[in-house]
C-alpha cells in the first residue's frame, strides 16, 4: 500500500485511510489529515526527516514513521 | 454575580493577543514555544465583574494532550458563561474544526472571526452572515494585532452571560451518525445536564475513554451504546473516532467551500514561503540554524548578559547594597547574628537570584523574538531527527539551549511540549546541560587542577551532552516512558514581523516568573543554610560560631562525607560544597573559599587553588567535578522540576535519576581510573564494575515491547463485525 511517506518531493496525493491507533492516529486527523484530504509534499527537513505538507492551506510537520500510517492515492489535486 | 468568559481557540490564532488587549494584563504571546497550559484569566477592561478565561491553544477537544484535557474539563465542569472562540480567518478549516466541538458543549459561543486584515490585504472575501447562520452562533469580524472588533466580541460575550440565549446546532453529521447520537442521548439523558448532552453522547460514540470513566454508566447501557456504534461503524466501514473526524472535517470544507470566495486559486508564494523556502533549505537551514543560535548564545551568554550579570553582582549588590547596609549596620551596632542573616542570608540570597536576571532577560527576548517571528517551529522541525533517536523531541532542542544559560528557565521551556513523556523526559535532563552556574565551578577546578587547560570547559558541555544522550535512552526504554511513540505532528506556522509589544511582554512575564520561583525557594534556602552554616552547637548549646568548621553544616558534612569516599572525595569540605551547591552551583566555589578560611574569592576561586590542588588528586578533582555537574541540580530547578511534573512522585523520581546517576558514573570514573594508576582491587572497584555492567544493560537491552496501542486497535477493527 503506497502511503504518505512514497510521495516525492513536490507530489500531491489524496487521503484513502490512516493505520495505527490511538492519540497519534487522532491527532493526524485532527489536524486535518482525514480520508479524501488531499496533501502536497513540500519538502524534507535538512537532516531528512520529518516530511512539510501543506494540508487544508496550512504548513504541517510531520514525521516520515508517522506518515507510514497514512495511506494514500496519488493523484492530481481534486478537492475532497 | 461574576460573569466568566472564557478564550478558545488554536495556537497561533491571536488568542494570546486578544487576551492582553481585552484584560489589559502583562501576558505573553509567541508562535513557540506556545502558550503556557496554566490558566490565565483577568478582568475584562471597563467591566469588572466579567472575568475573562484564557484557555491553552487547542487543535481538537480529543482527551490526548493535556492542554485539551484542561480545556475540556474547564469548560465542562466550571461551565463558563460565555465562549469567545477565536477562530485565524486565513486558515479556516482548521479552526473551525475546533469551534464545531465547542458549540457542541451547549456554552453561548461567538466566533471572533480573526486576522481580518490579513485576509482582506490577500484579496479574500468571506460571507461573515452566511458563516454564523452555517455554523449557528455569532461572528464578530476582529483583528487582535490591530486591536479592531475587540469590545464588540468582549461585550456581546458579556452580554451573553446575562441573557444566556438558547443555541440551536446544525447538525453536522451523517444521519446514521446522527440517529446513533440520538440513541445515546436518550440513554444517558438522566445522567448528564441538559446543554452538555449532545457534547456526552459525541464523546462516548467516538468511545472517548475519559468521558466513559467520568459517566460511570452501568454495563446495560454501554452495551445498548457500543451496538449503535458497531452498527454504524458497519455501515460506514470505519472507526467511531474517525467517522466524527472526517464528517466534521466534511462539514466545515462545506461551510467554508459556501462562505470563501478566494480571490486567486491554487497554490501560490507567500513572502513567508519564500523565507522558508530559504531558511529550512536542506543545504542552507543547518549554516543558518547555527549561525542563529550562537548570536541568540552569545548575546544573552557571553557578551550583553554576562556583563550586566557580573555589574548586578559585583557593583549593585557587591558595592552599594552589601557595602552600604554593613556600613550602616555598623553605625547601628546592630547584633552580628542579625547582621549575618540579612547581609550573608538575605542580600546574598536575593542577590543570588536578581544577579541572574539580566542575563535571563536577555535569554528570553531572543527567545521571544525567535517565537514571535515563527523560527521556534522550524527549529523543532530541523532538530527532530537528532533528539528523538534518544527518546526526545525537537522540541526538547529549546529547552536544552535555554538550559544552558539557567536550567530554570529551560525546565519551563519543556512546558510546550505537548507529549507528556517528551517532556517529562526533557525535564530530567535539561539539568545535566551545564548552566552558567556550573562554569564557576568548572573554572575552580581548571584553575587548581587542570592548569587552566582550554578543554575543561568544553568538556563539561560535552560531558553533559552524553548523560542527555545515555539518559534518555536509558529512560526511553524504562517501563515508566515505554509505549507508543509521541506524534510530531506540528504546525509550522507562516513568518512575520514580530510585534515587540508581545515580545517584550513575554521576556518580561518568563523573567518575573523566574524571579518570583526561584527568588522565594532560593531566598528560604539560603537563610536555612545560612543558619546552618553560621550556628553550632557548643557547650550543649546552640550558638553563632566563629567559623565554619564548628557548624552544624560541617557536622552534617562529617556525617554524610562517607558516602562519597567511593568517588575520592570523602573529606567534610567537598561534602559541605556540595551541598551549598543545591542552593546555587555557584556556591560551591564560594563554599571552599569560606571553609579554607577566605572571607571572599573571585568568581573562579583563585584564592583556594592552592588549598584545592592539596587536598584534590586530578582523579578525585575530575569526580568532584563530574557528580556536582550531574546530580541533583540546584533547589531553584528543582522547584522548577516540581511544578513541570505536576507530581511529587515523579519530582523525586527525577531528582534520585539524576543523583545516583551522578553517583555511579563518579564512582565508575574514580575507581577505573585508580585501578588504571595501578592501585588494587578494592570492593568499591566491584561496585563499579557493577554498575558499569548495569549501564551498559540499560543502554542496549531490547526496549520492552508494548502492544498497548495495537491492542486497542485491534479492539476498534473486531467491533466493525
Amino acid at each position: 500500500m503506497r502511503t504518505l511517506r512514497d510521495v516525492p518531493i513536490g507530489g500531491t496525493a489524496t487521503v484513502l485511510r490512516l493505520r495505527g491507533a490511538g492519540a497519534l492516529r487522532r491527532r493526524i486527523m485532527d489536524m486535518g489529515i482525514t480520508k479524501g484530504t488531499v496533501v502536497y509534499v513540500r519538502k524534507v527537513a535538512p537532516l531528512g526527516d520529518p516530511l512539510e505538507v501543506t494540508v487544508r492551506g496550512y504548513e504541517l510537520s510531520i514525521r516520515k514513521s508517522d506518515a507510514e500510517n497514512v495511506e494514500v492515492a496519488d493523484d492530481e489535486p481534486t478537492r475532497a | 454575580m461574576n460573569t466568566t468568559i472564557a478564550l478558545a481557540g488554536n495556537p497561533n490564532s491571536g488568542k494570546t493577543t486578544m487576551f492582553n488587549d481585552l484584560t489589559g494584563s502583562a501576558q505573553y504571546v509567541g508562535n513557540w514555544p506556545g502558550v503556557t497550559v496554566e490558566k490565565k484569566e483577568g478582568a475584562l477592561r471597563g467591566h469588572p465583574g466579567v472575568i475573562v478565561q484564557d484557555l491553552p491553544g487547542i487543535y481538537s477537544l480529543s482527551p490526548y494532550t493535556s492542554e485539551e484535557v484542561i480545556t475540556r474539563d474547564y469548560l465542562v465542569n466550571e461551565r463558563p458563561d460565555a465562549i469567545i472562540n477565536i477562530v485565524d480567518g486565513t486558515n479556516l478549516e482548521r479552526n473551525l474544526y475546533l469551534t464545531t466541538q465547542l458549540l457542541e458543549l451547549g456554552i453561548p459561543t461567538i466566533v471572533a472571526l480573526n486576522m481580518m486584515d490579513v485576509v482582506k490585504k490577500s484579496g479574500d472575501t468571506i460571507d461573515r452572515e452566511r458563516l454564523a447562520h452555517k455554523l449557528g452562533c455569532e461572528v464578530v469580524e476582529t483583528s487582535a494585532l490591530k486591536g479592531i472588533g475587540l469590545k464588540e466580541v468582549a461585550e456581546r460575550a458579556a452580554a451573553y452571560g446575562l441573557n444566556r440565549p438558547n443555541m440551536e446546532l446544525p447538525h453536522v453529521f451523517t444521519g446514521s451518525v446522527e440517529h446513533a447520537i440520538a440513541h445515546i442521548e436518550e440513554s444517558i439523558e438522566d445522567r448528564v445536564e441538559r446543554p452538555l448532552l449532545r457534547w456526552y453522547a459525541v464523546k462516548l460514540f467516538e468511545r472517548d475513554e475519559g468521558v466513559r470513566s467520568a459517566l460511570g454508566l452501568p454495563g446495560e447501557t454501554m452495551e445498548h451504546i457500543e451496538r449503535h456504534i458497531a452498527d454504524c461503524e458497519r455501515e460506514l466501514d470505519d472507526d467511531a473516532e474517525s467517522i466524527i473526524t472526517n464528517q466534521r472535517y466534511l462539514h466545515v470544507r462545506h461551510i467554508v467551500d459556501e462562505c470563501v470566495r478566494h480571490r486567486r486559486s491554487g497554490i501560490k508564494m507567500t513572502t513567508s514561503d519564500r523565507i522558508d523556502r530559504v531558511v529550512t533549505d536542506r543545504i542552507l537551514a543547518l549554516p543558518i540554524f547555527a549561525t542563529v543560535m550562537f548570536v541568540v548564545y552569545y548575546l544573552s551568554v557571553t557578551t550583553v548578559g554576562t556583563f550586566v550579570t557580573d555589574y548586578t553582582n559585583d557593583t549593585i549588590f557587591g558595592e552599594f547594597v552589601h557595602g552600604g547596609l554593613s556600613s550602616w549596620f555598623e553605625s547601628m551596632a546592630v547584633a552580628p547574628w542579625l547582621t549575618g542573616l540579612v547581609l550573608d542570608g538575605i542580600v546574598g540570597g536575593v542577590g543570588a537570584v536578581i544577579g541572574f536576571v539580566p542575563q535571563m532577560l536577555v535569554l528570553f527576548l531572543m527567545l521571544a523574538l525567535l517565537e514571535d517571528v515563527g523560527y521556534m517551529a522550524r527549529v523543532a522541525f530541523i532538530m527532530d531527527r537528532i533528539f528523538r533517536r534518544f527518546g526526545l523531541s525537537g522540541k526538547s532542542f529549546i529547552p536544552m539551549l535555554v538550559g544552558s544559560g539557567c536550567s530554570v528557565p529551560g525546565i519551563m521551556a519543556s512546558r510546550t511540549i505537548e507529549n507528556e513523556r517528551d517532556r517529562r523526559m526533557t525535564v530530567m535532563t535539561t539539568s545535566f546541560i551545564p548552566c552558567g552556574a556550573k562554569m564557576p565551578i568548572v573554572a575552580l577546578f581548571a584553575g587548581a587542577i587542570f592548569g587552566g587547560a582550554w578543554w575543561v570547559a568544553p568538556a563539561a558541555y560535552f560531558i553533559g551532552v552524553a548523560a542527555v544522550v545515555v539518559s534518555g535512552i536509558i529512560l526511553k526504554k524504562t517501563r515508566a516512558f515505554s509505549g507508543e511513540p509521541a506524534p510530531f505532528v506540528m504546525e509550522l506556522p507562516p513568518y512575520h514581523v514580530p510585534a515587540m509589544g508581545n515580545v517584550l511582554r513575554s521576556t518580561w512575564e518568563r523573567g518575573w516568573s523566574f524571579i518570583k520561583r526561584a527568588g522565594t525557594i532560593i531566598l528560604v534556602s539560603s537563610v536555612v543554610l545560612w543558619f546552618l552554616q553560621s550556628f553550632g552547637l557548643s557547650d550543649g548549646r546552640l550558638a553563632m560560631v566563629e567559623d565554619n568548621n564548628g557548624s552544624l553544616l560541617a557536622a552534617i558534612g562529617n556525617v554524610v562525607a562517607p558516602l562519597f569516599a567511593p568517588l575520592g572525595f570523602g573529606g567534610w569540605k567537598p561534602a559541605v560544597a556540595t551541598f551549598t551547591g543545591l542552593i546555587a552551583k555557584e556556591n560551591v566555589v564560594g563554599t571552599f573559599g569560606v571553609l579554607y578560611g577566605f572571607a571572599e574569592v573571585a568568581e573562579d576561586g583563585a584564592e583556594v587553588w592552592a588549598n584545592i590542588a592539596r587536598d584534590f588528586t586530578t582523579l578525585s578533582a575530575f569526580s568532584f567535578l563530574l557528580f556536582n555537574l550531574l546530580c541533583a541540580p540546584c533547589f531553584a530547578a528543582m522547584g522548577a522540576i516540581r511544578t513541570e511534573m505536576h507530581s511529587r512522585k515523579w519530582t523525586a523520581a527525577a531528582i534520585a535519576y539524576m543523583t545516583v546517576f551522578a553517583y555511579a558514573v563518579s564512582l565508575m570514573v574514580y575507581q577505573f581510573g585508580s585501578l588504571a594508576a595501578g592501585k588494587g582491587f578494592t570492593p568499591w572497584s566491584g561496585v563499579a564494575v557493577l554498575a558499569l555492567a548495569a549501564l551498559l544493560y540499560m543502554l542496549f537491552r531490547q526496549p520492552r515491547a508494548d502492544h498497548a496501542g495495537a491492542i486497542r486497535f485491534q479492539r476498534k477493527v473486531e467491533t466493525h463485525g
